[in-house]
Formats: structure tokens, sequence, C-alpha cells
């Protein structure tokens, strides 16, 4: 190949530097090493602007990769300076995220230090009890912020076993049926049989699909007795269910991949390491402005279902929220608020935030134990593909007002 | 046209027809071409990802394909369909109609032939006669289905359609193929493995202003950046759909329209729809508008 003989070592040092993005969790495969040694034959290899917007446009195929290659390739093309070891230049401090032992091997291989290659993490874990044992009815309707370790284990079982699915909304695919628009492609096809004469008029009607769910859950201080068991009921829908997870407290963080591990404990593990904020403060209105403008209109498509979870205790401005929680009911199907509190004897909607959320909410239901989360599955499971009419919702529920509501 | 040989001439030709574009995305058009691998464009609503394509067209010489994708996107509206219509009428005026067994034969066959074939954009694309290999632009590939991904994904690794009634087409030559998407979703990992991947960002404000400067040349140089600086400054806001180049050139279009040579607040207050389209970003940008105005001419 030409390039290699341009360039003799530079077939192996690729090779290393697309396994140093694989580490990183770029998809540097065969297929894309193959392209870029392609590419580098047709580009001039001394400019490196050139050489890193090659690479660039091969290896990466999502914005949120981008600052990982940029940061991989300072690393690894940055010339050797003495300076560098000492973690002087900028390109070269940004870090990479691989596991710590992972990141020393490459601090190894390309003689940095180690903290020249490694994010700053803290694993967390969730709180742990000791253990305990309750019948499943009981257990039903223990609240969460009883439950021992144990239980919760129980509790995530009963979860991945729950019968409900999203209720379904018609797209704009069509399916053969027996009514419905008729189907002149079937239907020509078959008259030509009988002499062009349309015999027997072929149907199709549009196909159903599930919806899509959207879950924003609260894990500031005030929630931290609930968050494990909400992390449990997040990843028992991820499994079977089209579902974007989003976590906040002071500032919101997507959990869709971190929740895709088949095991929970990983995918809790990896939940717990990617977000930094866990029992923080709680902006919820700044959290969902966050969601409207940078996620909204990338999650809310094919008539999405919307779930906050959170006890509605907000630092910030109600006013804030209100303007947030139109905005976002809006854009959704249906917008469902979540309150571990609900469950609670006596409990009224009176923090300020709940207070302020409360008439923008399609539907208020608790969220303190199963029992509530299987009602709650049960609502998903109803949820009529017509907006305006929603089923009556059993027990302690308030229902939002239409005012501000728009109709289908 | 011969297709360009290097980057530079791939900058060059993109600015002679006043498509402002960085190195970078020069050089993920000029290596597309090379490797003959479909280029996958994203950006926010209104960077010029179409554009690029329909300049990309130019530049080659070669005809542009486009195929607009929406929710339900089919086969029939994608690739081909029979016209059936044209079909039965065409079996009524056959007479009696085909009764033996080899006379219906015949007839079919003559029924689905080219002749009764729609043939829509991504059948042109690859059915073509072209001198230059067509350019196919799959524009917001987003707003499709994850079943036409699949379909798109088969298409794009072998360039070849197959229609059970005629037989299987191949592509006489590889058209250039543009796929670009809003992010409105994720678009499956596995057919942007197929493509090159270009990611355009908003530009900085001495390349927004030479957008504007080429793309809008009715608007006055002075009028052309502080309608520039005015953008820059929204994008810095907190808005729920922040303005693209598309708005910075429709703003300094329409400001020129009215005849003004340099912004003042209530121009900008009574033209600032061209570049906010929520009216809770009108609201919140009506009170900053002197200070956004001040800010903009001292750029």
């Amino acid at each position: 190949m030409p390039e290699a003989a341009a360039a003799p070592d530079l077939l192996p040092r690729l090779g290393a530097f697309a396994r140093l993005l694989h580490d990183a969790g770029l998809e540097a495969g065969p297929r894309r090493l193959t392209d870029a040694t392609r590419a580098l034959a047709f580009i001039d290899l001394k400019r490196e602007d050139d050489f890193r917007n090659s690479l660039r446009s091969v290896f990466v195929s999502r914005k949120e990769d981008i600052p990982i290659f940029e940061a991989a390739f300072d690393i690894f093309w940055a010339p050797p300076d003495p300076r560098a070891s000492a973690g002087v230049i900028p390109g070269r401090s940004r870090a990479l995220p691989m596991s710590p032992e992972r990141a020393k091997a490459w601090a190894n291989a390309l003689g940095l230090n180690r903290s020249q290659m490694q994010r700053e993490q803290e694993p967390k874990e969730f709180p742990a009890s000791s253990s305990g044992y309750s019948a499943e009815e009981l257990l039903r309707h223990k609240d969460f912020e009883q439950m021992t370790w144990a239980e919760t284990e129980q509790v995530r079982r009963l979860l991945e076993q729950a019968p409900w699915r999203v209720a379904e909304r018609r797209t704009r695919r069509l399916r053969p049926s027996r009514a419905g628009r008729i189907d002149l492609r079937r239907s020509a096809r078959h008259a030509i049989r009988s002499s062009g004469e349309l015999m027997t008029l072929f149907r199709r009607k549009p196909r159903v699909r599930r919806r899509p769910l959207v879950l924003i859950s609260d894990v500031s201080g005030s929630m931290e007795r609930y968050s494990r068991l909400l992390m449990i009921f997040a990843h028992a829908i991820a499994r079977r269910e089209d579902l974007e997870a989003f976590v906040f407290s002071t500032r919101l963080t997507r959990i869709t991949r971190l929740l895709r591990h088949r095991d929970l404990d990983r995918a809790l593990e990896s939940v717990s390491k990617g977000v930094h904020d866990f029992s923080g403060g709680t902006r919820i209105g700044d959290a969902l402005g966050d969601f409207n403008r940078k996620w909204a209109r990338r999650v809310l498509g094919h008539g999405a279902v919307v779930i906050i979870v959170s006890d509605g205790w907000d630092r910030g401005d109600p006013a804030h929220l209100t303007a947030e929680l139109i905005h976002l009911r809006r854009s959704a199907h249906r917008l469902i608020w979540l309150n571990p509190l609900l469950g609670s004897e006596g409990y009224e909607p009176l923090t300020r935030g709940m207070a302020a959320a409360l008439p923008h909410c399609d539907d208020f239901l608790a969220a303190h134990n199963v029992a509530a989360l299987e009602d709650f599955g049960r609502l998903l499971a109803s949820l009529d593909s017509r907006k305006d009419s929603l089923p009556r919702l059993a027990g302690k529920v308030t229902r939002g007002e239409a005012a501000g509501r728009m109709g289908t | 046209m011969s297709a360009p040989a290097t980057i530079e001439e791939v900058e060059r030709r993109l600015r002679e027809r006043r498509y402002i574009g960085d190195r970078s995305l020069a050089t993920s058009i000029f290596l597309a071409l090379k490797l003959q691998k479909p280029l996958f464009i994203e950006g926010e609503a209104g960077v010029g990802k179409t554009e690029a394509a329909k300049v990309m067209a130019d530049v080659l010489g070669a005809r542009l394909i486009r195929l607009q994708c929406y929710e339900g996107i089919d086969l029939a509206h994608a690739v081909y369909e029979w016209n059936y219509p044209r079909q039965l009428l065409h079996i009524r005026l056959m007479g009696e109609g085909p009764n033996s067994q080899t006379d219906r034969r015949a007839a079919e066959r003559e029924i689905f032939s080219s002749e009764f074939l729609l043939r829509r954009p991504l059948l042109d694309a690859i059915d073509n006669d072209d001198a230059t290999p067509p350019v196919l632009l799959i524009d917001e590939i987003d707003r499709s289905d994850e079943e036409f991904e699949a379909f798109l994904l088969e298409l794009l690794s072998d360039f070849q359609v197959s229609i059970p009634e005629i037989g299987t087409i191949k592509a006489k030559q590889v058209p250039f193929v543009v796929i670009t998407s809003n992010r409105t979703r994720e678009v499956h990992d596995a057919l942007k493995r197929r493509c090159l991947y270009h990611w355009i960002d908003y530009p900085d404000l001495d390349k927004e202003v030479e957008i504007v400067r080429a793309r809008a040349p009715e608007a006055a140089d002075g009028l052309a950046r502080e309608v520039a600086a005015l953008v820059q400054g929204l994008r810095g806001m907190d808005l729920y759909k922040v303005p693209g180049v598309a708005e910075t050139l429709d703003w300094a279009r329409s400001i020129a329209a009215l005849g003004a040579t340099s912004i003042d607040a209530s121009l900008v207050s009574a033209t600032m729809g061209a570049a906010l389209k929520y009216q809770e970003d009108l609201e919140r940008v009506r009170e900053q508008v002197p200070a956004l105005v001040e800010k903009a001419q001292r750029a």
C-alpha cells in the first residue's frame, strides 16, 4: 500500500490509536481501521489538521464522542515533549473515560503519568442495610423508605415480572388488515388475474407501536431513600420498553445508555459512576428547563409519555418550574408525576414546587411502594391514543386542570 | 466537471459557490468522494447541512436527487411504486383480457415492465445513466423510523435494489450519498458505521459574517456584521430554540429589505421573529434587546 511506503511506522501506530479509541468507548473495529488507512492515502500527512479531521470523520459517529476523540488524539499523537509528563500541555491533561486499570496500562505504554489518562471518579454506592424478610403482599405495600436491602432485591424481582406493557399508538406505517384504507397495490396485483376487474379490495390500516417512555427522576437529598428503588424500577422498564431515562438533583444527567447493561448491578454501578450529584440539592425547574432545551426535541417524538418522579421539594423559583412544565406538557403526549410522599398518611401537596406543578400534570400518582408502582403500570397500559379522553384514576389522585392543554 | 483532486480544491469550489465551510468539512467531503462512502452530516437545525449537499452537486456537475424523510416513509415512496391506475387501464384496453395461461403470463410481464414503474428517488439514484454519478441527498433521516433505516442500511452496503417483478437492479456507478440528521433522535449505529461522519457546529462570528456577506449580499457590510453578532449573542442565551445560520440570513435579508443599513432597538424588536420561533423566547429576548443591540454594535 502506498501509505505504508510513505510512513512505514504509521500503520502499527494507527492500529494502536484505534485500540485506544476502542478502550475509551468508541467503535473502532477493523472496518474503521481499514477506512482510516485508506483515507490517509489521500491526504497530506504533514498537515496535522487534515490528519486529525480525517481520523475524526472515520472514527467518530456521534457528537458526544467528539471530545473523547479529541482528547485521545491529543494524548496519542502529540509530539514527545518533556513538559507533557508534567501535565502542563493543556491538550494532554484532558482525560478519557476508561477503567483505572486500562488507563494505567495506556499511560505506561505511552510514557505518561497516570493522572493524564484518568478521569477523576469516586465510585458511589447506594446505601445498603441489614437483611430482613417480608411476605410478598406485605412487601407490596411496604414503603420503600423502610425497606431493607434484601427486600429491595425482592422488589426488583416483582418489578421485573410485572405484567403490564405501555399503551400503543398508531404509527404512520400501514399493514394488511380486514378493515381500513384500500390497499391499491395488492388489489391491483390481484385484479390482473381477473382481467383488470377489481374483484377483491384489499385493505390496510395503521400499524400500532408502544409509546416511548421518558423518565425524569429526582435523585436529590430528599429523595435519597427512594433513589435505589427508582433506579431498579427504571432498569426493569428499560429492559423491555423504549425508555429514555434522566436523573437530576442540581443538574440533569442522561442515564439511558448507562441503564443498558442487562445485569442490574452493573447498570446501577455505571449509573452511580456516571451521575455526579446524587443526593445534592434540587432545582426541578432548572432540570426541566435543561431537558426542554437540550433533550425534548430529541426524545419526545412519536407520542412519548413523560414521567417525572420527585417529591416536589424545590429550592428554585416556582414560577420557573411552572413555565417549564407548561412547555414540557405541550411536547409530550402525557405528563405523569409520581410522588413517593403521596403515599404517606395525610400528605397534602403543599411544598411550593408541588403546588406549582400540580395544575400542569395530566396525572399525579403515588410511588412509595410496589402496589403504587403497579397502579402506575396499569395506567401506562391503559393510556388511550387520544390525549383528551383520560381514564378516571382510582385512589387519591388529583388530576390537573384542563387549562393550557393542547388537543391532539 | 472532474472530481476535486485535493482538499484545497474542494474548499475552493465550495467557496466559489458561496458556501462557507471550514476545512474539516472539506476534508470529510473529499474523503467521502475518494473512499466512495456516504457522508453523514449532523448538526443543529439551520447550520447548512442540506445546503452542503446541494452545493456538492453543483461542485461535481452532478444531478441532485433528494429524498425528504418523514415518519412512515416506505419503499413505495422512497424506491418505486407500480402505476396501478395505468396498469388497470392497460388491462382493460387489452380487450377481453388474457384467458389462457400463456396469455396471462405475457400480460403480466407487460404490465410489470419499466413502462409502468414509478421511479422514486432511491431507485433513480441507483439506476442512473448520468455522465457524472448523481448526488443523493437523504434529508433529515431522523424523521424516518427504524424500519426505513434498516432498509437504507441494506441499500447503502451494496447499492442495489430488488424489485420482485423485474429483478435486481445494481448501480452502474455509485452515487455520492449525503445523509443529514437534526438529531431529533439517535440514528442507529449500524447505519452510521457505513458512513463518514461530520458534525457541523454553529460558525464563529467572523465566519458567520462571511456567510451573511456571501449568501445575503443585499445586506450592507456593517449590517451583516451587526446581525451576525446579534445572533451570536442570542446563541449564548437560554432559549428553547437557538437561531441557526438560516435564521441569521433571514434576519439580515429582512432588515435589508426594510432599507436599513444598521440596526437599532426598535428595528430589532420588529424583525426578531425572523430568528426566534417560540413565543417564550421572544418574550425573554424582548426585555434585553437594547443591551443585545449595543453589544452587537461593539462587536
